[in-house]
């Protein structure tokens, strides 16, 4: 690859463009996270342990996680069956549906939020036959699962679609001609090579539910103890001017997301290992 | 974070995958399968699209148009059209520069350069807008020397364009980086050998060769900028008129019940991403067919 060549470029404006990213990056994005850390660091260890581990922040971070997990779970599972329907198979409308799945990206968050309480809400298009049921989804915990599902939804299936194409038949059709059936095909060889890329497209969804704001505040209804989600508790901190407990939630949740951005880069050396060693 | 929206990670999926008959599902395998997307994608994509239409239109048409007559609203949009023609110039102008620094030349702390400029697309919104708080807020270190000044960024619209500016930040690099890093410098180093200045094998090379990608993120990075909620909410201070972009807007509408009005609005910011999406459908065939034939 002519990227990896090592000797000096004679291409002209390394030194500008290369100052202007790191002068830029320092501004927008770099010192002012520094402001954040250096805010959290002039708390003491005491007020820092207090401002996060109070029985209402705990209440958030469960449900936050919680539902989180359920909604990256179901994403993976579904938009498995969606990104191999959309590779494998030719039906009416697939380029259609192919390119609607990246809506939760473009859609403004706030819109999501409006329009998923609007149908589930009680006389919604499903609220209405989902309340005589007994099953509260607006303004309850199960709405945020939700929310957070629709948000995550392209993640593992943009994933996915690249590594399901990069099968190679051969293998499957190796392990048809030794007698196996499509099922055992399915579990030992077609799940085996596309797991790093199912993983990777679960811990994106979870990183992206968990410090998701906009379409979730609408339809959980913010009740503390019981439907408020971690974002809502740090907006609702500084509306009442407690900077120190908002800046201290703020780093737990980032080094929730740093944690899982790491998981996501060690898949992904992970994969690249297993590549190369397979050829 | 590599290539999750991006055009080169969907490039190799349109090839498309041909099955034989001894590695194909059954066909009520199939049938099942694809029954089963269609049911999940119609009940969580295509339902809440559905729904702000119709809700928007629930009063008929005349209450949809009265919706955009209230100055409020009038003052929404401008703003968000401020916002966004600030921030997403700004963000085009730094990733071309980042882009050309990473994948035109070997340096150290690359890697590191490139993760760092993912960074707030890992960082929840409302974090976003609460860093500029910290800093500019009248708690924050710089709030008392700009309260001395007379000088408003918090609660006020350059604090929503810096808010905006940070969370729209990867957009234009991270589609570009990857691009140019596979093109190489091969054709650049062509020009200059023929005589060409640094800036006119810029702009006649380098720039031809990326125009679909670039494009791309400029359109990424816009519809994030006209549609963030969360960091410009945190830094706005909700005024009507004055600090409330479109997606605001709507939370104020809805939070009054004037629900059709929430949703004209919000079916414009639902246009929006429709046409973003259409956008990319475009530029991917486009790319392509420019792959195709070089």
């Amino acid at each position: 690859m002519p990227a990896m060549q090592k000797k000096p470029s004679v291409l002209p404006g390394f030194g500008l463009s290369l100052g202007y990213t790191v002068m830029y990056l320092s501004l927008i994005v770099l010192i002012p996270l520094g402001a954040l850390f250096a805010r959290t660091l002039a708390m003491s260890w005491a007020d820092f342990w207090s401002a996060v581990s109070s029985a209402r922040v705990w209440a958030s971070y469960k449900l936050t996680f919680g539902a989180s997990l359920i909604a990256a779970i179901i994403n993976a599972v579904f938009g498995f069956v969606v990104a191999w329907s959309l590779v494998r198979y030719r039906f009416p409308g697939r380029k259609l549906i192919d390119a609607i799945v990246d809506l939760p990206f473009a859609l403004p968050t706030a819109v999501s939020g409006i329009a998923l309480t609007a149908l589930y809400a009680p006389n919604g298009w499903f609220g209405r036959w989902l309340t005589p049921l007994g099953i509260k989804a607006a303004f309850a915990p199960l709405g945020v699962m939700i929310s957070l599902t629709f948000i995550g939804l392209p993640f593992v299936v943009r994933t996915l679609q690249p590594a399901l194409e990069d099968l190679e038949a051969e293998s499957e059709e190796a392990a048809a001609s030794l007698g196996a059936g499509r099922w055992s095909t399915f579990r030992r060889v077609i799940l085996p090579a596309v797991l790093p890329a199912l993983l990777t497209g679960f811990a994106l969804a979870l990183a992206r539910a968990l410090g998701e704001y906009g379409s979730v505040v609408f339809i959980s209804g913010n009740m503390p103890m019981r439907t408020e989600i971690t974002s809502l508790l740090i907006v609702t901190k500084l509306e009442q001017y407690d900077y120190a407990g908002a800046t201290a939630i703020a780093v737990v949740m980032l080094a929730a997301s740093f944690a899982i951005l790491l998981g996501i880069n060690l898949l992904q050396w992970w994969a690249g290992a297993r590549r190369r060693g397979a050829t | 974070m590599s290539a999750i929206t991006t055009i080169s990670a969907q490039r190799s999926a349109a090839i498309g995958h041909k099955p034989s008959a001894a590695t194909a599902e059954p066909a009520w395998t199939r049938r099942l399968l694809i029954s089963i997307s269609l049911g999940f994608l119609g009940l969580f994509l295509l339902a809440p699209l559905l729904v702000v239409f119709a809700e928007a239109l629930r009063g008929g048409v005349r209450a949809y148009v009265a919706a955009f007559a209230d100055p409020d609203a009038r003052a929404a949009i401008r703003l968000t059209l401020l916002v966004a023609g600030i921030s997403v110039p700004v963000n085009l102008v730094f990733g071309v520069m980042a882009a050309w620094a990473i994948a035109k030349f070997e340096f150290r702390g690359k890697s590191v350069l490139v993760t760092l400029i993912d960074l707030p697309f890992a960082i929840s919104p409302v974090v976003s807008g609460l860093v500029f708080v910290l800093l500019f807020g009248m708690q924050g270190w710089l709030g008392p020397w700009l309260a001395a000044h007379d000088i408003r960024l918090i609660f006020a619209v350059p604090g929503i364009v810096l808010a905006t500016v940070f969370v729209t930040f990867p957009f234009v690099a991270r589609e570009l980086i990857p691009l140019m890093q596979e093109q190489g410098t091969e054709d650049e180093e062509a020009a200059l050998s023929l005589g060409a200045g640094g800036w006119q094998t810029f702009r006649r090379v380098t720039l031809p060769n990326v125009k679909w990608a670039l494009l791309y993120g400029v359109i990424l990075c816009n519809a994030r900028a006209m549609g963030e909620f969360g960091a410009v909410s945190v830094v706005s201070g909700h005024v009507r008129g004055l600090t409330n972009t479109m997606p605001l807007h709507v939370e104020i509408l809805y939070n009054e019940y004037n629900f059709v009005a929430a949703f004209a609005v919000a079916s414009l910011l639902a246009l929006l991403a429709l046409i973003t999406l259409a956008a990319k459908q475009l530029v991917l065939i486009r790319e392509q067919a420019a792959v195709r034939k070089g």
